[in-house]
């Protein structure tokens, strides 16, 4: 194996110590996790006046659940467009699992899955059907076609639908089908383009519980776009893009570590008191707010026991208010991207009306 | 480049469509049915006979040529609600050549062209014209060609539009004038000299030119063929293979 040379090069110091056993394996998952699945430089995409995407550059690591956060129009779907090969880019270069997606558009189509913004699910056919379809596509073994088909399924629990035309699904069902479709042929790298757009909280949370569970069970990356806040949560990393650009990337603890701590707001039976107190033990000045005390603190879940115990006065209530990636993009940009959600809203009603258009005709 | 396996889904895909809406599949037969019985019986007491021909014996060729030409336009429609509905970006981000996916388009909408013109070859003993068996055979090899070259032309105009309007409008403006610009209602050579230089770029002229090879067999011009056999099926073919060939290039592009 190609890794083991620099490994042992790198690690000859410390088998000094002792523990060499411990060193080197944790060189060798370094090594290993530092192997970008997805590279891509300075890529940009420029359509007739609008510069979608303006020279980006990231990596994303084998496994790993990577989001791209940001207000509608920032050129999360322009990207994932050319990473997944439906456009080319006007500057930089893009790679999955190894493979140029200019040079080699097979190759990272057959490593990738995809589920984006709109179903795109024949909704004249059944659910099996559709999974059929797929599988034929990507050139799936006849025998395997039908175990795959109810493994994928079974994950996203749809057995009892599998005759079913897509008609007559929901909106979710027809997401988790879209799911199941995009892993059918074990893709390197799942794109989820908005999974959750235009979904109730519910089934929103049901399909982060797939993805999350699957995650687990495979050795899948991730790579998803969304402007729900919440969702963006559960990566691993994030990269807020505004305007074509990515504005920050980092993890989402590191992310709102970036934005002024903690706020702690409590209510004892003598705010005044407990206010003098505060300022001598722990040369903090809290606000008198809302009939309470509102104090600015690092690590506001550590720092509460310490502050009960030091009171003098009941506490009647205490609340701890963490920052959120919604704190981050408003402190990078100055806007909140929920101001572009109520655009969004509208966005749904156009193409709702659209839709309704179409099956009038 | 091409590829069986998708090609053949792509078309298993169609027919199932096809057999589940009944409204479509009723309409591909009644069709051929209506223009053969109501507009070929119509025409044929208004229009007195002919060297030795009879009005619907001459249009006869001309029908099956339209309705090969009305079925394939529109079965080249699906690649426009595929867009629509967002089955197209499905195709599109699988591993496969852009090539297979026009292929199998063109297949499935030839299947259902043949299958209506063989619709028509069989009533065609309710209107006293009886063919042997070699013609029905010729005919029916002459519209696998023919279904197949108009097919690709509907789905390299699909695959340039991005909206269904555009794509009745251009339709209505393009079938009309290639029905009526190929010899099937009327002959070519009494055109004037500037309709015939149309007819000329037209490829279903060529189509209904062969279905007239076979089925009009002693006629002359101006009722009967104009070019050889072998010039029209070669038209045909190489038309079929540029017109799918420039569908695939459109698709691979990538604004």
């Amino acid at each position: 194996m190609r890794p083991l040379i620099p490994v042992s090069r790198l690690s000859a110091r410390w088998y000094d110590n002792g523990s060499k056993n411990c060193a080197w394996r944790e060189c060798r998952v370094n090594f290993f996790i530092k192997m970008p699945i997805i590279n891509v430089q300075n890529l940009s995409k420029q359509f007739k006046t609008l510069k979608a995407v303006d020279g980006i550059s990231f990596t994303v690591s084998e496994g790993e659940v990577f989001g791209f956060l940001g207000p509608n129009g920032a050129g999360k779907t322009t990207t994932i467009n050319i990473l997944c090969t439906l456009l080319s880019p006007t500057g930089g270069s893009a790679q999955i699992a190894g493979y140029d997606c200019i040079k080699n558009p097979d190759e990272v189509r057959a490593a990738i899955g995809l589920i984006f913004q709109d179903t795109t699910l024949d909704t004249g056919l059944t659910a099996y059907e559709n999974l059929k379809f797929h599988a034929y596509l990507y050139n799936l073994d006849r025998k395997l076609t039908e175990k795959r088909i109810d493994e994928m399924l079974g994950v996203v629990e749809l057995q009892g639908r599998k005759r079913d035309l897509i008609k007559t699904f929901s909106g979710g069902m027809k997401r988790r089908l879209e799911i199941a479709r995009g892993l059918l042929h074990y893709p390197r790298v799942l794109f989820l383009d908005e999974p959750t757009l235009g979904l109730d909280p519910q089934t929103r949370n049901t399909i982060w519980d797939f993805i999350n569970a699957l995650r687990k069970k495979e050795k899948i990356t991730v790579f998803m776009t969304t402007h729900y806040m919440e969702e963006a949560e559960n990566c691993d990393r994030i990269a807020i893009m505004d305007h074509g650009r990515i504005i920050a990337l980092d993890t989402p603890a590191r992310l709102k570590g970036t934005v002024h701590g903690d706020v702690i707001h409590l209510v004892t039976s003598d705010n005044q008191l407990a206010l003098q107190e505060i300022e001598r033990t722990f040369h903090i000045t809290a606000r008198e707010e809302n009939g309470g005390l509102s104090l600015d603190t690092e690590k506001g879940d550590e720092f509460i026991p310490r502050l009960l115990h030091s009171l003098p006065v009941p506490v009647l209530s205490v609340s701890l208010k963490k920052p959120t990636l919604n704190d981050v993009f408003l402190r990078l940009t100055g806007r909140t991207i929920r101001d572009e959600g109520l655009q969004n809203g509208k966005e749904i009603t156009r193409e709702f009306v659209r839709s309704h258009r179409r099956a009038q005709r | 480049m091409i590829q069986v396996r998708p090609i053949y889904v792509i078309c298993v895909r169609e027919f199932i469509k096809f057999f589940r809406e009944k409204s479509r599949l009723l309409g591909t037969l009644a069709r051929p049915v209506l223009w053969l019985f109501v507009v070929g019986n119509g025409m044929n007491s208004l229009i007195k006979p002919h060297v030795g021909f009879s009005y619907l014996q001459f249009i006869f060729p001309g029908m099956i040529g339209m309705t090969i030409l009305f079925s394939s336009i529109f079965s080249s429609i699906s690649i426009v609600w595929d867009r629509e509905f967002g089955f197209m970006k499905e195709m599109l981000v699988a591993p496969i050549s852009r090539m297979s996916i026009v292929v199998g388009k063109a297949i499935s909408g030839t299947f259902i062209s043949v299958a209506q013109a063989v619709i028509i070859l069989i009533l065609t003993p309710f209107l006293g014209i009886h063919l042997t068996v070699t013609q029905f055979v010729e005919v029916v090899a002459v519209a696998v060609l023919v279904s197949f070259c108009i097919t690709s032309l509907g789905i390299l105009i699909a695959a340039r539009l991005t909206s269904f309007d555009g794509f009745n409008i251009i339709m209505n403006f393009l079938v009309m004038p290639m029905l009526f610009l190929s010899g099937a209602m009327y002959p070519v050579t009494s055109m004037p000299p500037a309709l015939r230089h149309l007819t000329q770029i037209n490829p279903l002229t060529y189509g209904v030119d062969a279905f007239k090879h076979v089925l009009l067999l002693d006629a002359t011009p101006p009722l009967g063929p104009e070019f050889s056999l072998s010039l029209d099926l070669f038209i045909v073919t190489a038309i079929s293979i540029i017109m799918l060939t420039l569908a695939a290039l459109s698709f691979r592009k990538k604004e």
